[in-house]
């Protein structure tokens, strides 16, 4: 996570002082779009899980909010490692402390207990986290795949409930967007960054398929038995556990509905397992070459694959020098995952500057929904279809006087003037009172303004 | 040389270089923009072919031009079929480049005169050769899988978990695919060689005359026949069997060039040049 921060600041200072003045005046912008919310790095599980919403608390909790008067827009995302209020205010200052009382009111923490944990973006900022978090930049394992399915379901419950409407409709759609490209375009998801995960991907490049492969489990500890989970949902097949007490065998057996076999029984049993996962606290080698060639021909030479987690190791190196074999140890499964880490930040890299392009798109959007730039662009749109039209005309009038010319020139500019007269007076009144916009939204689509902005 | 033989090996070099890209950016469109120019190289390799046997009245193998392409056809097609039934798109890498070789060779190689012997205008001698050529283009492309697989396996041994090691398929795939080659290229090559010593008892009166091509030609199966009879019996697979699939390429090497151009015999009319 460190490095990654380093990432984006260096790209922050390759960016122009021209572009940062730019980013300056844009601060100012989109404040009434805030973002709050607790994570797995500002708040410790015991204060995450007091904030966690059910499904009924989570429809309660955006009903509630958008009845909140300072509050137009709101999507609430609750995951294991986050809650996040996304909002479209009317008031930022009044919107966030209405917030922030609703959540201490609700979850019946108070507020002094769970102020300091919260983080609060407006603007730009709000809008970054949320396409950093929807692509899994913010996650506590950088690339994992959930959490984009996670505000997908947030934000669906969010329209269900029609707690959204213009901005947050957008500002979602683009963030599912910004993610998908991340993932597609960057390499940010694609290998593994833990032990016993990366041990998993070294079985899938010796066997294919983990499907019905056996595993034998020798002794037990926490990261040995994480890869046994993740075996048991690649639907391994059988699974055996030996342990110096046959009765701590069993019941990690009964675990994982498998088999506890005597610690003697291992030379036996390497004739029919394909994965050995062994993290033993044996001072010696658990299994030597010896008990490995001896099985070897038996099981008609198919690979076997140790796992060597323990420390001082179980399996003796040499026995990775016996063909079809593949030992790893500790070490070298730490080396796979530095190694798969350091191509992570990589393109984490090349995440942060995807985000940051979509974060300046979506602010030129945002921006045209004011009431001046969307008059200008009304006004360019038809001063610039009406000249056209004139200086197609006027090529085949040739016969004209100039006075007959100035004077269609008159008509044509009175026109433009008289067909937006009410149009414009609308947008500068509406402003006032109601959700403006809605409007101003309606009044870009209505006369594809923003054609030329790319998707 | 003949334009549509420019064209194929056009299409066949930007195949490669497709293929190429696929190993470096790992897009999946890079190997289907990598496919389809081979299958385009290939589509106008059969064009080649046929053209040349119309002209000819006799199947494309009666030179070294023409074996050469030949070959190359059988290889392109076997590989074409092992796409269709296996995943392994990284072989491209492998079979993109040596179907481009060996069509540049057959374009450097003069296109020596064909003389129509009667003995080659039966049906059996096209036979036995399609089905020998289709036969050795399977244990070519088992060769490129044994290369794969031993570099699979070096980096997974050696613990480097680099470019190599993202980039090649699993070992079980590998291996699936490099016995598949072999079992294939063995019944067609056993198919090939009852079709050319029956060919041989028509039209000289014995099944087997010790010629060198003979000889080797069964080098070549026996060879393979090890090399299956001890998969099934001890499962002799991984590494050995890459191993041996590599060698016994080069045998085949041997068996198709070296023989008809170092030592003589009744098989060389055919690699004259």
């Amino acid at each position: 996570m460190e490095c990654l921060r380093a990432g984006s600041n260096r790209l922050m200072q390759s960016v122009s002082p021209e572009a940062v003045h730019i980013a300056a005046d844009r601060k100012n912008i989109m404040q009434d779009i805030i973002l709050i919310g607790l994570n797995h790095k500002s708040a410790p599980v015991s204060l995450r899980e007091c904030f966690a919403f059910s499904e009924e608390d989570a429809v309660y909790a955006i009903g509630a909010l958008r009845k909140l008067p300072a509050i137009r827009e709101v999507v609430l995302l609750s995951t294991c490692n986050r809650v996040e209020l996304i909002m479209y205010v009317e008031k930022s200052v009044e919107a966030a402390v209405a917030a922030r009382k609703f959540l201490s009111e609700f979850k019946q923490v108070p507020p002094d207990q769970f102020e300091t944990a919260l983080y609060q973006y407006g603007g730009e900022d709000a809008v970054r986290h949320l396409f950093r978090v929807a692509s899994s930049l913010d996650s506590m394992v950088v690339g994992e795949p959930q959490i984009l399915g996670q505000i997908k379901a947030a934000y669906f419950k969010a329209v269900t409930y029609k707690s959204t409407g213009v901005i947050l409709n957008r500002l979602l759609h683009r963030t599912f967007f910004v993610a998908k490209r991340v993932r597609s375009e960057t390499g940010i998801g694609d290998h593994a960054v833990s032990i016993s995960y990366a041990a998993i991907e070294l079985g899938r490049k010796i066997f294919g398929e983990l499907t019905q492969k056996k595993v034998l489990l020798i002794g037990a500890g926490e990261m040995a038995e994480l890869a046994v989970e993740h075996l048991i949902r690649s639907q391994a097949g059988a699974i055996y556990v030996a342990n110096r007490t046959f009765e701590r065998g069993v019941s990690l057996a009964q675990r994982y509905h498998g088999r506890a076999i005597h610690f003697e029984e291992i030379p036996t049993a390497l004739q029919d397992v394909d994965i050995i996962i062994s993290s033993t606290g044996s001072p010696e080698y658990v299994i030597s070459p010896k008990d490995v060639t001896a099985v070897m021909r038996k099981r008609r030479h198919r690979p076997l694959f140790f796992i060597d987690i323990a420390v001082p190791r179980d399996i003796d190196p040499k026995v990775n020098r016996i063909n079809n074999v593949y030992v790893y140890d500790i070490d070298d499964l730490k080396g796979v995952v530095d190694h798969n880490i350091e191509d992570r930040n990589r393109e984490a890299i090349k995440a942060e500057r995807i985000i940051e392009e979509a974060v300046i798109k979506f602010a030129n959007w945002y921006d045209g929904l004011q009431v001046v730039p969307t008059i200008k662009a009304l006004r360019n749109k038809v001063t610039d279809i009406a000249n056209g039209e004139m200086e197609k005309t006027m090529r085949s009038l040739e016969n004209l006087s100039d006075a007959d010319r100035q004077a269609v020139v008159r008509m044509k500019d009175s026109l433009i003037n008289k067909v937006l007269h009410d149009p414009i007076m609308f947008l500068k009144e509406s402003g006032c009172h109601t959700d403006k916009a809605v409007y101003l939204d309606m009044v870009r689509k209505f006369f594809r303004l923003d054609e030329n902005q790319s998707e | 040389m003949n334009i549509l033989h420019f064209v194929t090996i056009f299409f066949y070099m930007l195949s490669t270089a497709g293929y190429i890209a696929y190993l470096f950016f790992q897009k999946s469109y890079w190997q289907k923009t990598g496919f389809t120019l081979l299958l385009m190289g290939f589509l106008g390799h059969s064009l080649l072919m046929l053209l040349s046997s119309l002209q000819t009245g006799l199947f494309p193998g009666q030179n070294l031009q023409q074996t050469l392409m030949l070959a190359g056809w059988a290889f392109a097609c076997v590989f074409l079929l092992l796409q269709y039934r296996f995943n392994l798109k990284i072989l491209g890498v492998y079979a993109a480049p040596f179907v481009a070789v060996i069509m540049i060779s057959a374009a450097g190689v003069p296109a020596a005169e064909i003389s129509s012997h009667p003995f080659f205008k039966s049906f059996w001698i096209f036979f036995h050769v399609i089905t020998t050529f289709l036969g050795n283009a399977a244990f070519a492309l088992a060769c490129g899988v044994g290369f794969l697989y031993l570099l699979q396996e070096h980096a997974i041994k050696t613990k480097n978990t680099g470019f190599l090691f993202r980039r090649l398929p699993s070992l079980d795939l590998l291996e699936q695919t490099g016995h598949a080659c072999i079992v294939s290229g063995f019944t067609a090559l056993t198919i090939g060689l009852v079709a050319g010593i029956l060919y041989a008892k028509v039209v000289w009166g014995h099944f087997w005359s010790w010629d060198p091509k003979e000889l080797w030609s069964g080098i070549v199966w026996l060879f393979y026949a090890a090399l299956l009879h001890e998969r099934l019996t001890v499962g002799w697979g991984g590494r050995k069997a890459a191993v041996m699939s590599i060698i016994g390429f080069l045998v085949i090497m041997f068996t198709f060039l070296g023989v008809n151009l170092i030592l003589e015999g009744h098989h060389g009319v055919f690699t004259r040049w």
